[in-house]
């Protein structure tokens, strides 16, 4: 019998020590999901709340014993809401930190900007609010979590433009304006088709820069045009900008909103409060009973417990349910196919629906949802600027589509002027 | 768009409102550009930190954001110098103001987005006052009081400014350091004593303009980016140096940019108001009231 030196034995040890070791430490290494989200910047205030989201998704599937008996961990680095810096924070995460997992931060151009690095990959990846991100790379492992439906532009005033021309009298005449910026640009394109299959004409299409300041004269040229409808396109500034010259100038019509961004977050409600009352507007969740999912109460309650602490939307009904919903999808296909690989993912998430937080979700054509969900609401009895009043249903209530519908369109818009 | 009467009245009356407000975010950089020559592009930054302090006092405290912010002016100034006092130290004295100096108010401008973000979150803020909200009615001539306290706060801001200039010793130093610091420093003055206090000043302002912001719309800290090629445009159109040009300079810009709005489309408008700064230099080079 040979006998081993003293050396040879810790050797012989360190590779046992190392061979048992070493599944066991696999086992338990963390899942990492990364991600880049715009937690500074123009749309930090939508990529901190979309974050605050995560983390109670991953605080809490921890809880459970975490995904295929490994503990969830974020990994995320500020995009500082500018795209130049996507490519190299996915490289990293990829590369360097090795995640199992991505996810695209918040909005369409960090979303784009990603989408090269994930795509040569070949990773999984599921988007928050990116708009129409997929529609030039058509990458069959890409999914998108805002109810947009494959025809997204049309969607923002499909509802509004449907419900004009079943009023009566019918309106013959609406007003367009919007931001000259992406989705301004893309809610006219799709408002311009909406009005003319419900026959309705345009009198006045415009659109104005980003940083305007002045929307008086703007509102004033609108008001001469004696549009009975108004749709606007606008972002959050411009949509508060646009509201308070509407009342200040007195623009009277039978319907004025639409497509405005801001309106959906707590910090515009609350400073505009009563001057709400009677604009229509898209949105993706109000707390109207026709809306009331599985877990999205208890979700909200969570969400809003810890918003103030994190500096984020004190509401949370626009972004954070369908971040929180990205999550539940993700966990519901590595649960599905026990397995990170990204083709039994991207497989399993397309052939399956996800009931979620935001309800039952189905993806379909680019990743997009299969049946577009944009709600219509109407701003009803908003009294003062408390923001508690937006927690309650019949403030925010849903006028289309039918099978969310929890009241009727109310006609006309009457400024405070008048 | 059909021309009436209303539109146009209303048009040149929202591009006087507008023009009051350009020219209380423009001073300041009159002072630091114009006269001064330092490319202080972290101005804008001042301003939101002004609307910000007009956000902390006014739902902390329920103090009115103007007044607020007529307090805020006083450390702002003295915050100002001794941040001058760094930037001189650091690259002036050694000849290095040029590149070095807009890298390093380029990082201020970051620093202090940053700052704001930490200290207040991203969401929009606002401010709550009696005038925002009512709106005066002349004839068929609407005039919101969220648009009309800015004018006359930022028309009397400047007035003060040109007032100090004129009438006041420090203030005719730092006329005299705009036009000539060599001569200054022969008759014994210290160009950057004086400097000193005229970059405090233009903070100070910035402070003001900051609560003339947030009366008018919600801001974010970000959003005083927006701002950095407007008060530019002000400062080079009015001249440089002149403050009756930078209120002349205001009021072109924020009327060619209403009545654009109004007759032609608002996509038009920054096309218009730039278009007009390229004819005026190329007409007459130093500006309207340049020497």
């Amino acid at each position: 019998m040979t006998k081993l030196t003293r050396r040879q034995t810790l050797a012989l040890a360190g590779s046992a020590v190392a061979t048992l070791a070493t599944p066991a430490l696999a086992q338990t290494s963390p899942i990492k999901i990364g991600f880049g989200m715009a937690l500074t910047g123009g749309l930090a205030g939508g990529g901190k709340a979309a974050l605050l989201a995560y983390q109670i998704w991953a605080e809490e599937v921890n809880a459970r014993g975490g995904l295929l008996g490994r503990k969830v961990e974020l990994v995320n680095y500020d995009d500082q809401s500018n795209p130049a810096t996507v490519p190299a924070i996915y490289t990293k995460l990829l590369d360097i930190d090795k995640v199992d997992l991505v996810v695209s931060g918040y909005a369409t151009v960090p979303t784009a900007a990603a989408m090269p690095v994930v795509m040569q990959k070949g990773k999984v990846f599921l988007s928050l609010f990116a708009l129409a991100a997929n529609d030039q790379f058509r990458y069959d492992r890409y999914f998108q979590m805002q109810p947009n439906g494959p025809e997204a532009k049309f969607e923002f005033s499909r509802g509004y433009f449907n419900l004009a021309q079943n009023l009566n009298p019918k309106p013959k005449t609406v007003a367009l304006v919007g931001a000259d910026a992406e989705f301004g640009v893309l809610a006219l394109e799709g408002a311009r088709e909406n009005a003319k299959k419900a026959g309705i004409k345009i009198v006045y299409d415009r659109s104005y820069p980003p940083n305007t300041m002045d929307f008086g004269s703007i509102v004033r040229a609108i008001k001469a045009t004696k549009p009975d409808l108004l749709f606007i396109g606008s972002y959050p500034p411009d949509s508060a900008g646009m509201i308070r010259a509407i009342h200040e100038v007195g623009l009277d019509a039978t319907m004025v909103g639409g497509g405005m961004i801001g309106l959906q977050f707590a910090a515009l409600k609350q400073q505009l409060g009563p001057l709400l009352n009677n604009v229509v507007c898209y949105d993706l969740y109000t707390p109207e009973p026709t809306m009331n999912f599985p877990g999205v109460v208890e979700f909200l309650k969570k969400y809003q417990e810890r918003a103030e602490k994190a500096g984020v939307d004190p509401l949370g009904l626009y972004i954070p349910p369908f971040a929180y919903a990205e999550m539940q999808i993700l966990e519901a296909a590595v649960n599905g196919v026990k397995s990170l690989d990204d083709k039994k993912l991207a497989d399993y998430i397309r052939a399956n629906s996800f009931s979620t937080v935001v309800g039952d979700i189905k993806f379909g054509d680019r990743g997009e949802w299969a049946k577009p969900r944009i709600l219509l609401i109407q701003y009803r009895g908003i009294v003062g600027n408390d923001v508690e009043q937006f927690k309650q249903a019949g403030k925010q209530v849903i006028i289309d589509p039918p099978q969310f519908k929890s009241g009727d369109l109310v006609v006309p818009f009457e400024s405070v002027k008048r | 768009m059909t021309f009436s009467l209303d539109l146009f009245s209303n048009a040149i009356v929202s591009g006087i409102l507008l023009g009051g407000f350009y020219c209380a975010i423009a001073v300041g950089i009159t002072i630091v550009f114009g006269m001064l020559d330092i490319v202080n592009i972290a101005h804008p930054a001042f301003i939101m930190t002004g609307g910000f302090i007009a956000y902390f006092a006014n739902t902390q405290f329920g103090i009115d954001p103007l007044a607020a912010c007529a307090i805020a002016m006083i450390p702002a100034y003295y915050l100002g110098r001794l941040l001058y006092r760094f930037y001189n130290v650091a690259f002036e004295k050694r000849g290095e103001e040029s590149l070095q100096g807009l890298a390093f108010f380029f990082g201020l401008l970051f620093i202090i987005e940053v700052a704001l973000l930490l200290i207040f979150g991203v969401d929009y803020r606002f401010v709550e006052a009696p005038y925002i909200g009512p709106t005066i009615e002349i004839g068929f001539i609407s005039i919101p009081w969220r648009l009309l306290i800015p004018l006359i706060v930022g028309l009397g801001l400047v007035l003060v400014i040109i007032a100090f200039l004129s009438r006041t010793f420090i203030g005719k130093a730092i006329l005299a350091v705009s036009q000539d610091p060599l001569a200054l420093r022969l008759v014994g003055g210290s160009p950057v004593k004086v400097k000193e206090v005229a970059f405090g000043l233009s903070i100070a302002t910035a402070i003001l303009a900051g609560a003339l912001l947030i009366i008018i719309q919600p801001i974010e800290p970000s959003f005083g980016r927006d701002f950095i090629g407007r008060v530019f445009c002000i400062t080079v159109l009015g001249g440089m140096t002149s403050l009756p040009g930078t209120i002349v300079a205001s009021m072109i810009l924020g009327v060619s940019e209403s009545l654009t709005s109004t007759f032609l489309g608002p996509s038009w408008s920054p096309a218009i108001a730039f278009g007009l700064l390229l004819i005026t230099l190329a007409v007459r080079p130093v500006g309207i009231f340049g020497r």
